[in-house]
């Protein structure tokens, strides 16, 4: 058992740190929120170039992977950065595609998005039964796919008004499927089922990196702002809400690279796994943003300070692909 | 990364399955908080010592089988899923032996090693005063030097089975004109029936007589029983402070085997429609799964050459808390039935799960109160300023 990052690993979490931290995503999101994709497509660009959207690609189809691990790497950084996007649904797409190119389902559609997704060509997104009614970010995506109830795959090319979400670089619309199914029956559903969880799988490390950062950026804050004639992280009322803070994210993290083995092993119990991951690091995240919102006081409840990015994030990244009591229910079959 | 076991790691399971499904009593042994229990428990440490399973990590020649840390991690997986008796050696086997092996002399560890991992001679610790608990190092009682050794003056309390161990290990002020309250402190051993020792047994929240006072008057200690430098006790018993906060004194697999049992009660007891009870359980196990793969990744980064410092509070905040709320949620899943003690006549089908409550209730107290240990975060792992605490 060597249950830690090797070095390619963590070295590859730095290179998209400092990727990212170049490419000035608090800028990115703002016009994302504004209905202005062009920055924040570009940071996206940036990600296939580096790999991150090959590692959900089988390399039968131009991709690298299945590498969860370093999905999971990746989308830590990704919430870190708060880069704005439909990033999870398209690697769900590609988990979708790949599933069903395997069983031998839809293969002129997998050949078709599986390479474009792979290099970054195409971000597309995505609903499945179960996680509706919206699809997130469907004015910027290249397609939009849903799998509707009666488990058939269809392109939407169409979709309604964007509606506004907690988070203002989420912008949610309700898909219209029509034409002709892209592929329907017992594989659709079970590929959709599969897709579903590694959305939530990446979905779990974003918030884990959503979390980190405000952490971050919380206690360099309460190191420099002074009250009383001292800094207020001296404060114990202060410290061990960060402390706690802190807790809740440590104790999640192996959670979320634990599901990232069982994914990689192909676990029958992945998707407890998964599910156990998305609540500790949903759950972690969220009380992130509230001791951020709280140790930064008035000055953390303007939309001018770039930790409002984050904090509506964590929000919304609670009960994107699967809410906490859905998870809850299918944890408890860690022990059995 | 991986969580896979390799094939030498299986068979030490499997070996340590197969002992423990042959000798672990059927019935539940007694309280070991009680003078009673506490004599059943010794035979079952000698009983685990006669197989070589009583101190699985050390090595070989004090009694144990030089186990690495995930070998250990698999023996206590085993050892709780099979129900085994508690150990009434825990405060010698995880705070005075690590203490031993790193600031002990050979004839030390040799005298005071193999009577421990057999259970002969049980130890409990002397840290608390009446005047200092979480400001330890304030404390008063007096190690003053005479010819030969040091005697020993003061009071020392809410010590754990002192009232039945035989012998206790504590620090003790040496040096007074030190300049700082921490420097002046000596780690010494003593036998609790010592001439000038005086022990009051104190009756805990559960009503068990299991705490006690240790009243010390003029109790000689020989030189031979101070471990490390006279004056250096505070950096000696720090140095292994994290082996009872973090890995050492709670393993996984206490949690683990745990929330099994929370699981199983909620599927064959309790009204799993309740969406309230079945978060709780689902918040149990998901706590007792995280707490297994924390303390994997930093088994895998021990045996990568890392070391453990200050994440050792992490470790003591989060399973002294998932402790409670394990067994809050098992005594609300038994309903009426969750208020008996398990002595009484119809709690068997408890499980246990009322002292286990009790016990759960002194773990963010023990072993450097939770305060104590969000501190140590802040400070340490955040890098926050000190500051008053208050």
């Amino acid at each position: 058992m060597r249950f830690l990052l090797d070095d390619e690993q963590s070295e590859f979490g730095r290179t998209l740190d400092r990727m990212l931290s170049a490419a000035d995503t608090p800028s990115a999101v703002r016009a994302w929120a504004a209905g202005e994709h062009g920055p924040g497509r570009a940071v996206l660009g940036r990600l296939a170039e580096a790999g991150v959207f090959a590692l959900a690609v089988p390399e039968a189809h131009g991709g690298l992977g299945p590498l969860p691990v370093e999905l999971a790497v990746s989308f830590v950084e990704v919430g870190r950065h708060a880069v704005p996007g439909p990033l999870v649904e398209t690697v769900a797409a590609a988990a979708l595609f790949g599933r069903l190119a395997r069983a031998g389902e839809a293969a002129d559609a997998a050949k078709e998005w599986l390479p474009r997704l792979a290099d970054g060509r195409a971000a597309v997104s995505l609903v499945l039964p179960g996680h509706g009614p919206y699809a997130l970010d469907a004015d910027a995506a290249d397609a939009v796919f849903a799998v509707t109830a009666a488990d058939e795959l269809r392109r939407c090319p169409t979709y309604g008004p964007v509606q506004p979400s907690l988070d203002p670089a989420r912008r949610l619309a309700r898909p219209l499927p029509a034409g002709e199914p892209v592929a329907s029956g017992a594989a659709v559903r079970a590929a959709a089922e599969h897709a579903a969880d590694w959305a939530a799988f990446a979905t779990a490390a974003q918030a884990l990196g959503t979390g980190l950062a405000l952490l971050e950026r919380t206690v360099a804050y309460v190191k420099e702002r002074t009250q009383f004639g001292v800094a207020i992280g001296s404060f114990q009322a202060v410290k061990h809400r960060l402390a706690d803070t802190l807790l809740g994210l440590e104790f999640a993290r192996p959670l979320v690279f634990g599901a990232a083995v069982a994914l990689a092993s192909g676990s029958p119990g992945a998707g407890a796994e998964i599910a156990a991951a998305k609540v500790a690091a949903g759950e972690a995240a969220y009380a992130a943003a509230r001791s951020a919102l709280q140790s930064h006081g008035a000055i953390g409840y303007t939309a001018e300070l770039d930790l409002s990015l984050w904090i509506g994030k964590a929000r919304a990244l609670r009960s994107a692909w699967g809410t906490p009591a859905e998870c809850r229910a299918r944890a408890l079959d860690l022990f059995h | 990364m991986d969580l896979d076991f390799g094939p030498e790691e299986d068979a030490f399971r499997a070996e340590a399955r197969q002992w423990l499904a042959a000798h672990v009593p059927a019935a539940p042994l007694p309280s070991l908080e009680t003078r009673e229990g506490f004599a059943a428990h010794r035979e079952w440490e000698r009983t685990l010592h006669a197989d070589r399973w009583s101190v699985v990590s050390w090595p070989e020649e004090h009694g144990g089988r030089a186990a690495s840390v995930l070998e250990w991690l698999i023996f206590e997986e085993e050892y709780f899923a099979a129900g085994a008796p508690g150990r009434v050696s825990q405060n010698g086997i995880n705070l005075l032996a690590p203490t031993l092996f790193e600031h002990g002399t050979a004839e030390q560890r040799a005298r005071v090693l193999p009577p421990m991992a057999s259970g002969e001679r049980i130890w409990a610790q002397a840290w608390s005063e009446p005047e200092a608990g979480s400001d330890l190092a304030s404390l008063r009682s007096t190690a003053t030097r005479v010819a030969g050794g040091w005697l020993l003056g003061g009071l020392k309390t809410w010590s754990s089975r002192a009232a039945f161990a035989d012998l206790a290990f504590g620090l003790f002020r040496s040096h007074p004109d030190a300049d700082r309250p921490h420097r002046g402190l000596t780690y010494v051993m003593f036998p609790l029936d010592a001439e000038g020792v005086t022990v009051r047994p104190i009756g805990r929240l559960d009503g068990k007589p299991a705490f006690a006072e240790l009243s010390l008057e003029r109790v000689f200690v020989p030189d031979e029983d101070v471990i490390g430098e006279p004056g250096q006790g505070w950096r000696v018993a720090m140095s292994t402070a994290g082996n009872e906060r973090g890995l050492t004194l709670r393993s996984p697999g206490r949690f683990t085997a745990a929330a099994e049992r929370l699981v199983t009660l909620w599927r064959e007891s309790a009204d799993t429609g309740v969406p309230a009870l079945r978060d709780r359980v689902a918040d149990a196990a998901i706590g007792a799964r995280a707490y297994q793969l924390f303390t994997y990744a930093n088994a895998s980064r021990l045996a990568a050459g890392g070391a453990i410092g200050a994440e050792s509070s992490l470790n003591k905040v989060f399973w002294s808390e998932l402790d409670i709320a394990l067994h809050e949620c098992a005594l609300d899943l038994l309903g009426p039935l969750g208020e008996l003690a398990d002595r009484a006549e119809d709690a068997p089908a408890h499980g246990g799960w009322a002292d286990g409550y009790t016990f759960s209730l002194a773990g963010p107290i023990y072993a450097g109160t939770n305060e104590i240990q969000r501190d140590i975060i802040a400070e340490r792992l955040l890098g926050l300023p000190k500051g008053r605490r208050s």
